[in-house]
């Protein structure tokens, strides 16, 4: 699991680490029961103290992005609807990006995509 | 839930020309906590006090939930403390220390001690008077950590060591701190070191307590506001600790960053204040108003 932390970003380290777990999680990268290491480990490998790990965990907890086994540790937990959803629209949002980057790099305009999209959206159905 | 280790209640201790007031604070277990201030605070009073070097006038002290007045012995087994100066006999070797050591503390571990010494990369048959600054901090951290203390208390261990051994002497504490059943009390001035490992943070100024918090906590109330000289007022300068004007504009502490954000809206730049900041405007604050002129 890759945790790139900035130090200068205004953005709190503890955020930094429950977006970037988050998103581990919604990208399939960390499975369902998969195992996170434990706050002390990861704040040791960051480098950072103990309370940060520990609020980013409670708030992933919070939102039932993990569960925690007192004396196991943290797991990423089952995923529902609204997870998978999230999943899917982060997935759509980078397919879209990389259309709208081909369409730029040809100088297709924003109508011709919108047009192209709508015909395929309705062919499908 | 949470365990104290320290508890300090109303502790009051008086000196020609100084005095530690209604010091009040408590140091959480299986946590590192900062323990900041300017020279001549109260910083290392405190920690005597915590040692049992020196005693308050009024108040309490427990460690461990216990008190000094009975359990001294008890208390100090389970202590690793830490100085910034050399507190090594002067002829002595890491071999001597270790033959001392294990006659004062029951747990002493000579498995663990050598288990540090290598990792420390100790020369144990040296007189210690040779070693390097740097040598002579591991060398105290390996006799401190080699007695299974619980709770390591330390005088500011990172002053005077080079950057390289200040960032390998996180690491260790960071494995220290690894079954968070242990507790780590420092003192410091160097505030980059905390951002690295301390969970709480306890400040004092003059002898008392200004705050002792959570340290994201700190990232979350206070705030550093820069902006034009023409958005001070008696109103508005009331929202600062204290205030730092020149030709050029102002710069201000704020401890209630939601509201500052709010008064002054994109008027002004906000941004986060390091430890120094904090340290420098409340100072500057305590002594007279909030207005700094430069």
């Amino acid at each position: 699991m890759q945790i790139i932390i900035s130090n200068s970003s205004n953005e709190p380290i503890y955020e930094q680490i429950y977006s970037q777990i988050k998103r581990h999680i919604l990208t399939n990268e960390l499975k369902s029961g998969q195992a996170l290491p434990s706050m002390r480990q990861l704040a040791k490998e960051l480098d950072i103290s103990v309370i940060t790990t520990k609020r980013a965990y409670e708030e992933l907890e919070r939102n039932g992005f993990i569960y925690s086994v007192v004396g196991k540790g943290s797991f990423v937990s089952e995923q529902n609807n609204e997870m998978i959803k999230e999943r899917k629209m982060k997935v759509i949002e980078e397919q879209l990006l990389s259309a709208v980057q081909n369409s730029k790099e040809i100088g297709l305009s924003l109508n011709e995509l919108l047009d192209l999209l709508t015909m395929l959206y309705r062919e499908e159905l | 839930m949470m365990e104290n280790v320290i508890e300090l209640k109303q502790v009051h201790k008086s000196f020609p020309n100084f005095q530690v007031k209604d010091l009040s604070f408590s140091v959480k277990k299986g946590f590192v906590t900062g323990f900041i201030g300017g020279n001549g605070v109260g910083k290392s009073t405190t920690i005597k006090m915590l040692m049992n070097l020196l005693q308050p006038d009024a108040g309490t002290i427990s460690i461990f939930g216990m008190n000094y007045n009975k359990h001294e012995k008890e208390i100090k087994q389970r202590i690793g403390f830490v100085y910034d100066e050399n507190v090594f006999y002067e002829q002595s070797t890491m071999l001597d220390m270790r033959s001392i050591m294990k006659s004062a503390y029951a747990k002493w571990d000579d498995e663990l001690f050598h288990y540090y010494v290598k990792e420390f990369e100790l020369p144990i048959k040296q007189k210690i008077k040779s070693f390097s600054k740097g040598m002579m901090m591991k060398a105290s951290l390996a006799l401190a950590l080699s007695h299974h203390a619980e709770l390591i208390i330390m005088d500011e261990p990172t002053s005077g060591l080079d950057p390289i051994f200040r960032r390998e002497l996180l690491d260790i504490l960071h494995s220290f701190m690894q079954d968070g059943e242990k507790t780590i009390f420092f003192s410091t001035h160097i505030t980059t070191d905390l951002d690295r490992i301390a969970d709480y943070i306890t400040f004092i100024h003059n002898g008392e307590l200004m705050f002792s918090k959570e340290y994201y906590q700190i990232e979350e109330e206070y705030a550093i506001i820069k902006g034009a000289t023409e958005l001070l007022d008696r109103d508005t300068e009331k929202e600062f600790i204290a205030i730092r004007r020149s030709n050029h504009g102002f710069e201000a502490l704020t401890s209630n960053k939601a509201q500052a954000s709010h008064l002054f809206g994109d008027s002004v730049l906000l941004e986060k204040p390091s430890l120094e900041d904090i340290m420098y405007y409340t100072k500057k604050g305590a002594e007279g108003g909030a207005a700094i002129n430069t």
